[in-house]
């Protein structure tokens, strides 16, 4: 099988969002820099399980600049056979997709590996934009795949339940939780992942729509009522009479 | 020149999301000076219900039924071809992320996931979303002709606006489906969590599985639904739907109750947007309560049966 798994970089999960430039840029100073959770929990890992059940290979592909070879290290020490790197800003979604889907249209991927959403931009659309320039078909939130030859039978976690289906031929999906287990790379697997090519492409021409031009931060709470524990009948009258929400 | 919704049905009827789609979808055509078309594909009987919420159309498609994100977006893109739709406004939902990034690509527009604000429009378009998980805001500028976005759940207190039309039937070509569904599961009874306006949470605090039965009977008394967070998931004590947060399901209720939750910085990314909280913990030095509206501080063991009670007793009241 020939597997392709996209990843993506994000801010370390407690990591001081702030803005700089008149808040008009995110500001990177002193941010660590993790791949993101969906990419490395489930969905490169249900890839490398596949491979090893199959034989096959799990190729890595990021949008990004240099900064995310940390990541793409991370991915070839996991187990990922090699690497590729477009070596350009993800300005958007329709930008990334765009770059994903030009270098890849050539290659006869059978399942192509997307996180559900990076959790800094939340955006939920680079796998499905793929899957469109690509004329594929897309599952969104997989929490389950088993591959019988041709034929996967796929479960989607969708409102207050799941959806299960079949799909034939290659296909693009996006990991949520339950899809595998979190694997820790061993020191092995890091002193392999040196000796892996990581290939530095050229981004091609793209068009950008779309760009973020301020950021700002949420209103902050002004501060808890404290309530006594004995007097939940107060509870019950604040969030009836004051906060309206029963 | 129109806005198009895409109201999703499901087991014919039209989801609450769908509804908040439309009445938001008709804001958007105000801004436009354009009309507000509702697309409903699938078996249901009150797709033109939706002129209630604002549509001044509906078309519905009967003979669609199982989602497929590659006939859905043939079909809606056709859709919004023959209304001339300048914007497509589908529902943050399971299914409608599986739109969004296909839409933007097969109508060549710029595109938005999860928007919680109306766009404005002067030469190109600008719309705001909640990034890095609720602890920030963009403010996103479009400048292609055409612009996709998908509305995030609960972030419009919908109102009856109008009155039911009729539906309408296209002519267009149905696609084959690229997938097969072979079946739905869903738990009956409580409002899907992405969707609920009331939460019950609980976590580690709870010592082990066997306990939440309070927290159940809490939850149905207030008519809620319930939710964790992750490491109890995570050791199976509650199933992975259940888990909020960061790298769970983001939430936006009315109201969020949490008992034995510390308050991490990654549970508190997925929660943070709801409107009201209410923190339950015994130690006055949890995290969570810096970001609750009204906490309580002692053993939950003894607060949440008091405050089931308490509710009991309001709810005999009205
Ligand atoms: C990359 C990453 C992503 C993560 N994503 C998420 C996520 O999406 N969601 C998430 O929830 N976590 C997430 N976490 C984990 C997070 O960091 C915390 O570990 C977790 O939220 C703690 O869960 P908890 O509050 O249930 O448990 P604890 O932190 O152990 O807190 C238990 C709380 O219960 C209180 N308590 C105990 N007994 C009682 C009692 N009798 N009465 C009242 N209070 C009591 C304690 O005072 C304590 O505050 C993530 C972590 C990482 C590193
Ligand atoms: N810069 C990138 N390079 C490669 N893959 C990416 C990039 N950004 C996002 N992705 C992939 O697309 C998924 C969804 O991202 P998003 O649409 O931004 O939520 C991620 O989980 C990754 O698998």
């Amino acid at each position: 099988m020939k597997l392709l798994v996209c990843i993506s970089k994000t801010p370390e999960t407690t990591a001081k969002i702030t803005f700089t430039n008149d808040d008009t840029q995110f500001n990177s100073d002193g941010v660590q820099y993790i791949m993101n959770p969906y990419d490395e929990w489930y969905s490169l890992v249900r890839a490398l399980e596949l491979k090893e059940a199959n034989e096959g290979t799990v190729s890595l592909l990021s949008v990004g600049p240099a900064a995310n070879d940390i990541i793409i290290r991370k991915g070839l020490a996991l187990g990922a056979d090699d690497a590729t790197r477009i070596d350009t800003e993800a300005l958007s979604a329709y930008y990334t997709a765009s770059q994903i889907a030009n270098h890849i249209k050539d290659e006869a991927y059978d399942i192509i590996f997307f996180g559900k959403e990076t959790i800094d931009f939340n955006g939920s659309q680079v796998g499905a934009m793929v899957a469109e320039l690509l004329d594929l078909p897309f599952l969104s939130y997989v929490s389950n795949m088993e591959v019988n030859g041709n034929t996967a039978t796929i479960t989607r976690e969708i409102e207050g339940g799941v959806e299960v289906s079949e799909v034939n031929g290659a296909f693009v999906l996006s990991a949520a939780k339950g899809l595998a287990e979190q694997r820790i790379a061993n020191m092995r697997g890091i002193m392999m992942s040196k000796r892996k090519p990581l290939n530095v492409v050229s981004p091609s021409v793209v068009d950008n729509p779309v760009e973020i031009i301020k950021y700002s931060k949420p209103e902050t709470k002004s501060g808890v009522k404290m309530i006594d524990a004995e007097n939940m009948e107060e509870l019950v009258r604040l969030l009836n009479e004051e906060a309206k929400v029963i | 020149m129109a806005v198009l919704i895409y109201a999703e049905a499901q087991s014919n009827t039209i989801k609450k999301t769908a509804q908040e789609c439309v009445f938001y979808g008709k804001k958007v055509a105000e801004v436009l000076g354009v009309d507000c078309v509702a697309l409903v594909l699938g078996n249901t009987d009150s797709a033109g219900d939706l002129g209630i919420y604002g549509a001044d159309k509906v078309i519905h498609i009967n003979s669609i039924s199982d989602f497929d994100s590659k006939a859905h977006t043939n079909i809606i893109s056709q859709v919004a071809n023959n209304v001339n739709a300048k914007v497509v406004i589908v529902s943050h939902t399971a299914n409608g992320k599986s739109l969004v990034g296909r839409l933007a690509i097969r109508l060549n527009a710029g595109s938005v996931s999860s928007v919680n604000s109306v766009p404005t429009y002067n030469g190109s378009y600008k719309v705001k979303k909640s990034l890095f998980s609720g602890k920030a805001i963009g403010e996103y500028e479009v400048k292609s002709e055409k612009l996709i976005l998908s509305l995030s759940g609960n972030s419009f207190k919908i109102r009856e606006i109008g009155s039911p039309v009729t539906a309408e039937s296209i002519d267009i070509k149905i696609p084959e489906a690229s997938v097969k569904v072979i079946e739905t599961k869903r738990e009956e009874g409580s409002v899907p969590l992405p969707e609920a306006e009331l939460v019950v949470s609980a976590g580690r605090g709870m010592k082990g599985p066997e306990n939440w039965g309070i927290i159940e009977e809490l939850a149905q008394v207030l008519g809620a639904t319930t939710a964790c967070s992750r490491p109890v998931a995570d050791i199976g004590w509650r199933p992975h739907h259940e888990h909020v947060g960061q790298t769970g399901v983001a939430i936006k209720p009315n109201l969020y109750i949490a008992a034995g939750i510390s308050g991490a910085i990654q549970h508190l990314a997925g929660v943070n947007n709801s409107k009201v909280i209410v923190v339950i913990n015994k130690d006055p030095e949890a995290p969570f309560f810096k970001a609750a509206d009204y906490g309580v501080l002692g053993d939950l063991f003894e607060i949440v049966p008091r405050l089931t009670e308490a509710l009991k007793k309001y709810k005999a009241t009205l």
